[in-house]
Parts: structure tokens; sequence; C-alpha cells
């Protein structure tokens, strides 16, 4: 089956970014595929290649970072949610007129729509945090 | 293919609003996992809640937070994907 | 999955819970997919009408609100429970909505492919 993921919460702040890479890992794991993973709302952090980790703890967007690669999957990262949250590519900031950019090589800032296609193309649709 | 929903709770007794939505939406032949800090539900203290479809727990969540005495069946992270194959839809209440 | 039903639990303005909800809504709509929202707990404040958050720095939800019926997005559902709790009627809010009880939840739950609690 082709599944869309749907990431709303910030690694961290929520376990559900790091439930939601295990869930992944588990369905690519039993054959079925990722039509694609969509950030919304909190859940740009987990696209936020300078969130930094200790030798002992986990990186999560480290993490996501390997399983994109990995299978080549087709990361989308919400704009609107991710520029005001401060999880931008060079292209945006150059727009603003800052310095930086910290988004996670093989992941696109894009808008709802790629959700919504995604969700027309896709068997199942989980979501993984969000809410209050 | 059946137009039952899967019902992923991932919050805890701080939020029975949430649970109590499940509930309400739950139809025959939905089921219901728990999983992050939703498996407290399962612990026995809350077992008379469950009615209608007994749920069933994320392993990995339930032994990350020491919680034994699980009232339900526990299901490791391929069987969460099984669930999400089997059900036409999952909600999930966050 | 081409006809979603968009959860939203949030009040406005504490957070950008109910916006990002709104705009995913209109998002499906824009791409002419079937779509409802369905309101709870404290979602149901995002009805009242009378916003004025200027003073607080952010845009108003309501004129996104008011452009859901210009996308045709005219199925709003909101717990009745969660408005009798609140001491809120549906006369009283910004949008014709339809309160659903627990049959009625059950039914909108089968009612879409995708249901998403944003």
């Amino acid at each position: 089956m082709k599944f869309t993921l749907l990431i709303q919460s910030a690694p961290i702040d929520s376990q559900s970014s790091a439930t939601a890479l295990r869930f992944a890992r588990a369905l690519l794991s039993k054959g079925h595929e990722i039509e694609r993973l969509f950030f919304y709302r909190s859940g740009v952090q987990s696209a936020n290649r300078l969130a930094l980790a200790p030798q002992d703890e986990t990186n999560l967007p480290a993490d996501w970072q390997q399983l994109i690669s990995e299978f080549e999957l087709d990361a989308v990262v919400c704009i609107a949610a991710a520029i005001r949250r401060g999880v931008v590519n060079a292209t945006e900031t150059a727009r603003y007129g800052v310095e930086g950019d910290n988004l996670l090589e093989n992941a696109e800032l894009s808008g709802l729509g790629q959700l919504v296609a995604a969700c027309a193309a896709s068997d199942r649709v989980v979501t993984f945090g969000g809410g209050a | 293919m059946s137009e039952s929903t899967l019902h992923i709770l991932n919050r805890g007794p701080n939020q029975p609003e949430l649970l109590q939505h499940l509930l309400d939406a739950l139809s025959e032949g939905d089921e219901i996992i728990l999983i992050e800090d939703g498996i407290y539900w399962a612990s026995e203290h809350f077992a008379g809640r469950f009615q209608l479809a007994q749920p069933l727990i994320l392993g990995a969540d339930a032994q990350a937070r020491g919680l034994t005495n699980l009232c339900g069946e526990t299901v490791d992270d391929a069987g969460f994907v099984d669930l999400c194959v089997k059900h036409r839809r999952s909600v999930s209440w966050c | 999955m081409n006809s979603f039903l968009i959860i939203s639990r949030c009040a406005p303005y504490g957070s950008a819970a109910a916006r990002e909800a709104l705009e995913l809504a209109l998002a499906c709509a824009l791409f002419d997919r079937e779509v409802a929202i369905l309101l709870l707990d404290d979602a149901v404040y995002q009805l009242l009408p009378d916003h004025n958050p200027s003073a607080i720095g952010q845009k108003n939800l309501a004129a996104m609100q008011q452009s859901l019926p210009l996308y045709d997005v005219d199925k709003i559902f909101i717990c009745q429970s969660s408005l009798e709790t609140r001491g809120l009627v549906t006369e009283a809010l910004a949008l014709p909505v339809t309160p659903v009880d627990s049959q009625g939840l059950k039914a909108l739950m089968r009612g879409y492919e995708a249901v998403i609690n944003v």
C-alpha cells in the first residue's frame, strides 16, 4: 500500500516525530511504499538540520535525513509553517534578506497542496502529533 | 476492504476528553491502538472504559514507561503498520 | 484519499492550531477535494463573532473563516457537548454549523476517507 505520513509535532517537545520515523521504517520493511512525508505545524522542526544532539542522544532530524536519503523518499515541509518557525532554505532566506539556512537536504519547502495531492495518490494517511 | 477506522490515542489521563471523543466516535469493527502517553489508559484501573473494543498497545511505549499488567494485547511497530493497512482510515486523537 | 474531515480542538490565537486547521481545510477546497470541518472542545470558540486580535499582534481568523463559503466549504460540524459545557449555542456563532452528538460523530468518521486532527 501507499502511505502518506503527516508529522505535526516537533522532536523533543513531543514523541510523535520519533514514532512516525519508526512507523516509516516498519512500513518500508513490510514492503509498503511512502508516497510522501509531509511535515506541518511544529512538525517542520523535524527538518531542522541545525538541531544538534549530544553523543548519547538521538538526533531526530539527522535520522529523518538518513531515512529520506536511504529510501529516496519524497519529503515536503510546509513552507508557511516552516518559515514562521525558522526552518528555511537558501531561497527563502535570500527572499527575506537574512543569512543562513537549515532545511534538511533532500527535503523541499512547499505548500499544503502537496499534502492534498499525496493523500489523493495514497491508500492510507497516518497523522502523528498535532492537536493542542 | 472494510469501512472501519483505527483510532490512535497518544495522550494519557491528563486529557480524558480525548478518550471520550474517541469512545463516542467508535463504531463496531473499529479498533483502538494506544501509543506514546496513551498507553496509560491500558492500566487495569481504566479497564472498564473500553466496552466496544479492547485497545491494542504499542509495546515499545509500554515498555519504555515501565507499565506492566496491561489490559490488552501489545503489538510491535510492524503490527501498528498492519493495523493501519487493515482499516480504511486512521484517526489520531491528539 | 479524496475526501477530508479536518478536526480542530483548539481555541483561536492561543496557538497557531486553529489557523493551521483552517488553512488545511482551505487547501483541500482549493484543490477541489470534498472537505468538512469538525470543531471539538475549545475549537468551538473559533466561531465566536467579533474577534479583534490587533492588540495581540495577530491576523484576524474571522477573515479566513469568511472565505470558507467562497470555496464551498459549508460543512462545518460542531460537537454538541463541547458547546454545552461551554455555555454556547449555535445561534450565537459566526457561521452556520451542524451540531453532532455521539451518533453523528460515528457517522462523520465513516463519511470521509481521510480524517486529520490538525
